[in-house]
């Protein structure tokens, strides 16, 4: 353990070489939560409410925050396996696995690498379709402070998150995540044409939560992943945007256990 | 002392709303070709080449060209093609490129092949120089940022490897791969085209390119920012076990020459007034700071002294209001800045000069570059400039180059620092094929 607080604990690994930082908060059934492409900023009010139920497991995904960048990482299939490693090294040999907007992109290649590891599957305004209709909003085109709030229904929410015009440590953790991003899905951006064929043979319980109102991921990425992975059930949350988690945490957090600390 | 003639080949288009003083402000990678008229096209990239013919007839050793995408500042979207009529249509001056973006090349092989075609067109008056481009480049060709430096280094690394190794042989590099190597087009120069490379504001590529011993050639910078970064340049070098000297600097600043004040005046103007490069110091136009500042393109950590003024930097902090808007662009008090800093210079030669010699004696450079013919200047503007460039400014130049003793890459090797053969180019082959 490295750091602790009385919420939570931070911890770092060795992962293939590379050190790999979590935080950990909670007890009961182990629930892992994977960050969206802006990275983790820290222990945010959703964690605590989802720690009310269980272990949550928050890695900084390899090449984001506190953990080493795998250099050679080309795709996001490059972070899962890092983090089915992880998994190992843990002695988490089954999971509930929460991927956050980007975060479910790596989730579902997770998923479709190995499922016997993934009790339960929620991806929450997931990319990793090509949208049949519309496209997911190109951070790399507009700066990251209009990304991450057009990520936010509510501006006042947004502000609430990260402070009026967003704090410094903030701007660096996005900025420095959006270089791994680019590292990883710059083109095709933030999808893959082999990942839906294989969701096919995925049995996993899965929950794909959608805002109604994301601006960044089209909802019928959402659909895509309902239609591609056999157990799946679509929720789409209606006026919830893309940062559903921040903008209700505790509502959120209560749907997500339901499911994942289900059967 | 080397001296090109280098314009940017802007798209003057009047019918625009972009155009001229009064015109609207050009925001970077945000206007569409909806409206781009093919027969403007057409008169203008005709109207650059032949000022370049001119320039070489004005006595001119280099017409130096660059590249730049999806914008209307610069129309060499495509400058290995003006760079391969050139080498047909003009006999003696060099054709300075300034450069090719090595990163948004797929293909490198096919840029070998294009470049040793152009040398031997042009038998043996190709200078090959290479940059790693600015976002807009990266975005409109789609080159993965991060990756922008290594793909640099490793497509320099194959061209001059597949311009000098006897092929057919593999390729296996970490961005690029081949299985046959083998081009039947080799550069009519021996080993290979000279290479330079021109920059704005990376301590990397300074560094690189003193490792390499190839001339740095800063683009319009401002002067004091300009002599650290070849200060810095020297330095490298000394690491490297050698003495940098006038012919491994280089630098292109705005100079117009015209018949009277008050026509230098109104075409000096007009530098700022046109369609012209948004990125350098004192135009008009406004960029995006999160398309220059893309993910992984320039490292936070390694900014040349020219950064501070760079005025993509300056400007685009100081002109982004707090909802995202940009404020108008400063047309009045740009001009009349960039001439009391000698970022423009225009005038008779009789002014002109001593500014000129201003620069030569501060910077040192071994080879520089008249940047005119821009904005909103017109033909005729150009025409008068390089006549009077070619009756008295080139002919003083020399003669200062020689009492300050600046010698250029073409009169002491940058490679060795040892003198070349001014012969070097097979001048009875020119005479042959005349």
């Amino acid at each position: 353990m490295d750091t602790a607080t009385e919420t939570h604990t931070g911890h770092t690994i060795q992962v293939a070489g590379l050190s790999l930082r979590y935080l950990a908060g909670g007890v009961g059934a182990p629930v892992v939560v994977l960050h969206h492409s802006t990275g983790n900023p820290g222990w945010i009010p959703f964690y605590e409410r989802l720690a009310e139920r269980a272990a949550v497991h928050v890695p900084d995904m390899p090449g984001y925050g506190q953990s080493t960048r795998p250099e050679w990482a080309r795709e996001p299939r490059d972070l899962a396996i890092l983090l089915l490693q992880a998994l190992t090294r843990l002695g988490l040999p089954s999971v509930a696995l929460v991927g956050l907007g980007f975060g479910g992109f790596v989730a579902a290649e997770m998923a479709a690498m190995s499922q016997e590891r993934i009790r339960r599957l929620v991806l929450v305004g997931a990319p990793g379709h090509q949208p049949r209709e519309g496209e997911v909003l190109d951070q790399m085109m507009v700066d990251f402070h209009e990304y991450v709030m057009a990520g936010f229904r509510d501006e006042e929410a947004f502000r609430a998150a990260f402070g009026p015009d967003a704090r410094r440590t903030f701007k660096e953790l996005w900025d420095y995540s959006r270089e791994m991003t680019a590292r990883l899905t710059w083109k095709p951006y933030m999808f893959s044409r082999r990942l839906a064929p294989l969701l096919r043979e995925v049995r996993t319980p899965a929950l794909v939560l959608h805002g109604a109102a994301d601006a960044i991921v089209p909802l019928d990425v959402a659909r895509q992943y309902a239609e591609s992975l056999p157990n799946a059930t679509l929720e789409v949350v209606s006026s919830a945007g893309h940062l559903m988690e921040y903008e209700d945490p505790a509502g959120i957090a209560r749907r997500i256990a339901a499911f994942a600390l289900a059967g | 002392m080397f001296i090109g003639y280098f314009t940017e080949r802007p798209y003057q288009d009047r019918k625009s709303g972009y155009f001229g003083l009064a015109g609207r402000d050009i925001t970077d990678l945000s206007m569409s070709n909806g409206s781009y008229d093919p027969a403007l096209g057409a008169d203008l990239y005709n109207r650059y080449l032949d000022e370049k013919v001119y320039a070489e007839e004005m006595g001119f050793d280099g017409l130096m060209l660059n590249e730049h995408h999806s914008t209307p500042f610069c129309m060499g979207g495509v400058m290995n093609v003006e760079a391969a009529i050139l080498a047909r249509i003009t006999r003696r001056a060099k054709i300075v490129l300034l450069g090719n973006i090595l990163p948004i090349w797929d293909d490198p092989l096919w840029l070998a092949e294009t470049l040793a075609e152009i040398d031997m067109i042009s038998r043996g008056r190709l200078v090959s120089g290479w940059v790693r481009g600015t976002g807009r480049e990266s975005v409109s060709h789609n080159a993965q940022p991060p990756f922008n430096w290594e793909r640099f280094q490793e497509a320099h690394d194959f061209v001059v490897t597949a311009w000098t190794k006897p092929g057919p042989f593999r390729w296996e590099g970490e961005h690029y791969h081949y299985r046959y190597v083998n081009p039947w087009a080799r550069p009519y120069q021996n080993p290979h085209p000279p290479i330079w490379i021109p920059g704005v504001m990376s301590r990397n590529t300074v560094a690189w390119s003193a490792k390499h011993r190839y001339p740095y050639i800063m683009l319009a910078t401002e002067m004091e920012p300009t002599r650290q970064s070849f200060a810095y340049y020297t330095e490298c070098a000394k690491e490297h076990g050698y003495e940098a000297g006038p012919q491994h600097h280089g630098y292109l600043f705005k100079v117009h020459v015209d018949e009277t004040e008050e026509l230098a005046e109104r075409a000096g103007r007009r530098y700022v007034q046109g369609p012209a490069n948004p990125f350098l110091e004192g135009n008009q136009g406004n960029i995006r700071n999160f398309i220059q500042n893309l993910p992984g393109l320039t490292s936070r950590t390694q900014l040349l002294p020219t950064v501070s003024t760079f005025a993509a930097v300056a400007r685009g902090k100081d002109r982004i209001n707090a909802d995202g808007t940009f404020k108008p662009a400063d047309y009045n008090g740009s001009y009349e800045q960039q001439v009391e800093k000698m970022s423009i210079i225009s005038g008779t030669p009789k002014t002109v000069l001593p500014k000129i010699r201003t620069v030569l004696e501060t910077l040192r450079p071994g080879s520089i570059f008249f940047w005119d013919g821009d904005g909103a200047m017109d033909h005729n503007d150009a025409m008068r400039s390089l006549r009077l460039m070619g009756e008295e400014i080139l002919p003083a130049c020399r003669e200062m180059a020689k009492e300050l003793e600046l010698p250029g890459p073409f009169d002491i090797d940058p490679a060795t620092n040892k003198p070349l053969d001014p012969g070097a180019v097979d001048s009875s082959a020119i005479e042959r094929s005349a």
